[in-house]
């Protein structure tokens, strides 16, 4: 097939329709290789979008490339938990096998090496995509070996078949991962209970959001329900992108129909057709596995047209789901950026109110829920409500699941009533055993909270540590400083760049923490990060900016000799070295009188 | 003004780096508020005084710098400027960014010498790059005055209105953290 037809063939089976163009460009890059400027052009024709908005949406994506890309491109997960597994030592050494810097292509046009945010194989790293294949367990045999398929040109599907390999680790198991539910039976629940009883049981099981900011469920759902609107909408947020989180690829991997399954429960609840599972592109390889669960879901009449045999006019509803993959951009995991991305534009956040349950996909009332918020409503659907509430704690029914990584003996994810210990987690996962005790853990990702020994009695729930799920651990052999760098320049990295204050100040900060890295840091350095966090605080238009500096204020407040140790002493002292900075005037000048050279410390009085 | 008068005159001191003296102008244009000014502070290094180096007659309170650091000279008096004075006011385009003069930092200093005092066409008969001791050398690249030393207050503008300066300063003098209203902050 030549490049033209192979671009109508994704355009035909996408209706020509600009709303799709995420899946668009995906497929066009995947038969492509890369998004050439005159595929763009062809592409922005068969939508009828401006050719600006298509390339502005192509641009915006870490996976998607404008520019050639090598046969074979080796992304490494950049989270800390790689690091510490010796992701950055096994990079360098796969770039000098293959002569390569990184990030770029090789001259032979053969193969890029470069790293990216976190993949979510925390509990299973060093981990790479490969062609935006997960690979796991990195090891320096295995890049020996990789090096030589590369060279060799093998084919991703000749390699070692293990390497793909993703485990799911689970750990303890409770209503959540160890249900026996039958699929379809929490469906048959709601059908026998109505709509408005079916509303009710998820409010009286006050559920609340498992994304970290933890809205009440049933009231987000009623006022969907109450919006006006042409139609409405289902959202299943799996673009899992805070690092050190993993729990929902599990969740779709183990319990796909769970997922669904209350998904079409709140479909039936707001009176929704249909649904949309937004996947993160790191997790592209559950693509195929996730739509034969939805193609069983539609032969079992669990999906489709009078789902369960029974008609509309019967008191029946018609509902289905389809699976849109991102492409590489932390800020989608926001509601809203992740509307306008499944809209086929760039993750910008939109401006909030109006909030997406009366405008939401293509301006239609819609709810948002996180993945493991609909497997949570599943089986509130079929125990109902009370049973549900009593678990947890008060204020935070039901369990949580928690992807632990970092320094224990038992990575994984763990599934806990609300209320748990930091502390009972830490034993139960082997954290500290033989490598010295845990000096701090990270709840919620980098956007989240920094905990220190002395806290490790708080507990897991929304009336003390509310998460999304992510448990680093960090023992005594790690230096919080490089964790904290680590946090920062992510951030850095991921803002959208709409905003002003997110844009600069992320930058501003992490201009300042390699500063103080170099040995450069003074205190007044110190203030300034805490100035510029006030800023992107006060002034940043979404969650990301305001919780970016977190990291860094949380440390600087329980951490601070991790910073003052890279101190030097004075009051000032620049970023650069000011003797260098004559260097070459000291070159073309032939000078190197004194005049010729600067003292790198404040000079004392005459 | 209403706020108490401090019980002693304040000591000032102002430069120009790597500037235009374009701020220095825009200073002298509070017009005839200089004599107000002159009851609250007294000018220590300036080039309204002439005096040379700031610090020779007790520790100043607010130095003024206008113009980013080029040179190595800019180095020395803006050090000097940061040891002998309590409070440093980053004054203008210039000082805040770096200015009109940072547009040769996506230049190679070496490139850029070559091309002026070996390769442009028309120079005259055994030109060479000046290397006489007396000249400070160009920095590789020029930089805002706080990516040198530590600065307190900046007041941005090219140049910043002499009612910005003149609100800044009586601001500053009485003890208030300067506050620029609506119209006093420009960046152009």
């Amino acid at each position: 097939m030549n490049q033209h037809d192979a671009i109508q063939a994704v355009l035909a089976r996408h209706g020509n329709d600009g709303t799709r163009l995420m899946q668009i460009l995906r497929e066009t890059q995947e038969a492509l290789g890369w998004l050439a400027p005159e595929t763009l052009t062809a592409i922005a024709r068969g939508v009828n979008w401006p050719r600006a908005k298509v390339e502005g949406t192509a641009s915006f994506y870490s996976f998607f490339h404008t520019r050639p890309l090598g046969l074979y491109r080796v992304l490494w997960s950049d989270n800390i938990t790689d690091r510490m597994l010796g992701s950055v030592e096994l990079m360098q050494a796969m770039c000098q096998k293959l002569w390569l810097e990184p990030g770029r292509v090789s001259e032979d046009g053969l193969v890029s090496v470069d790293a990216t945010s976190c993949t979510g194989m925390c509990d299973q790293g060093p981990a790479v995509l490969v062609n935006y294949r997960a690979v796991t367990r990195m090891t320096p045999e295995r890049v020996d070996r990789m090096v030589e398929l590369i060279r060799s040109r093998t084919p991703l599907a000749d390699w070692p078949q293990d390497w793909f390999r993703v485990e799911d680790n689970v750990r303890r198991s409770d209503i959540l991962l160890g249900n026996d539910m039958v699929p379809g039976d929490a469906l048959r629940a709601c059908l026998a209970r109505g709509t408005e009883s079916t509303l009710n049981e998820v409010k009286a099981a006050q559920l609340r959001g498992r994304g970290g900011a933890g809205f009440t469920t049933g009231l987000k759902w009623e006022a969907c329900r109450n919006a006006p609107g042409k139609t409405r909408y289902v959202v299943c947020n799996a673009d899992e992108g805070e690092p050190g989180t993993f729990k929902d690829r599990v969740l779709l991997t183990r319990q796909p129909d769970l997922v669904f399954e209350g998904m079409t429960v709140a479909a039936y609840a707001i009176g929704a057709s249909k649904g949309y599972v937004y996947l993160r592109g790191e997790y592209r390889y559950l693509l195929e596995s996730l739509n034969s669960a939805l193609a069983r879901r539609r032969e079992a009449g669990l999906l489709g047209k009078n789902i369960l045999g029974r008609s509309g006019a019967n008191g029946g509803f018609d509902f289905d789901i389809e699976v849109h993959l991102g492409a590489g951009a932390y800020v989608c995991g926001e509601e809203s950026a992740l509307i306008e991305s499944l809209e086929g534009k760039r993750g910008v956040p939109r401006n909030r109110p109006p909030y997406p349950v009366t405008h939401g996909f293509l301006d239609q009332p819609t709810v948002v829920n996180n993945v493991e918020t609909f497997a949570a409503a599943a089986l509130i659907a079929l125990r109902g409500g009370d049973w549900y509430k009593s678990f947890g704690t008060p204020r935070s029914a039901g369990t949580k699941l928690l992807s632990v990584s970092g320094d224990c003996e038992r990575p994984g994810i763990y599934e806990y009533p609300f209320g748990v210990t930091v502390q009972q987690v830490l034993e139960e996962c082997g954290a500290g055993v033989g490598t010295g005790d845990t000096q701090a853990v990270q709840i919620s990702g980098p956007s989240g909270i920094t905990l220190g020994p002395d806290e490790f009695g708080r507990r897991i729930a929304f009336e003390d540590i509310p998460t999304a799920g992510a448990f680093m651990i960090f023992d005594l052999r790690r230096d919080i400083f490089d964790v904290v760098r680590n946090f920062i320049h992510f951030f850095a990295h991921e803002s959208c760049g709409f905003c002003t204050p997110c844009r600069v100040g992320t930058t501003l900060l992490k201009n300042l923490v390699d500063k103080i890295a170099g040995g450069h840091g003074t205190r007044s350095d110190l203030n300034e990060i805490h100035n510029i966090n006030r800023v992107l605080q006060a002034a940043a238009h979404c969650g990301l900016g305001h919780t970016a500096g977190n990291p860094l204020a949380h440390t600087l407040e329980k951490f601070r000799p991790a910073y003052e140790r890279r101190l030097k002493s004075l009051e000032f002292e620049p970023a650069f070295d000011l003797d260098a900075a004559l260097s070459q005037a000291r070159q073309m000048t032939g000078r190197d009188d004194a005049g010729a050279h600067l003292a790198n410390e404040l000079e004392t009085p005459r | 003004m209403n706020a108490p008068l401090p019980r002693r005159k304040l000591r000032v001191a102002t430069t120009s780096l790597a500037g235009c003296f374009g701020c220095h102008m825009s200073f002298l244009d509070i017009d005839e508020r200089l004599l107000d000014l002159l009851e609250l502070v007294e000018f220590d290094r300036s080039p309204l005084t002439d005096i040379k180096h700031c610090g020779t007659r007790g520790p100043c309170d607010i130095g003024i710098i206008e113009g980013g650091v080029c040179n190595a000279e800019n180095v020395h008096v803006l050090q000097e400027f940061r040891r002998n004075c309590k409070i440093l006011v980053a004054l203008g385009a210039c000082a805040v960014n770096g200015g009109l003069p940072a547009q040769r930092n996506h230049l190679d200093l070496r490139d850029i010498l070559a091309t002026v005092y070996q390769t442009e066409a028309g120079l005259a008969q055994g030109t060479q790059i000046p290397n006489d001791p007396e000249l400070p050398l160009p920095l590789n690249q020029v930089h805002p005055i706080h990516e040198v030393v530590k600065v307190d207050y900046f007041l941005p503008g090219c140049p910043p209105p002499a009612d910005a300066i003149w609100k800044f300063l009586t601001d500053l003098i009485a003890g208030r953290t300067p506050q620029l209203g609506h119209g006093l902050i420009h960046y152009d």
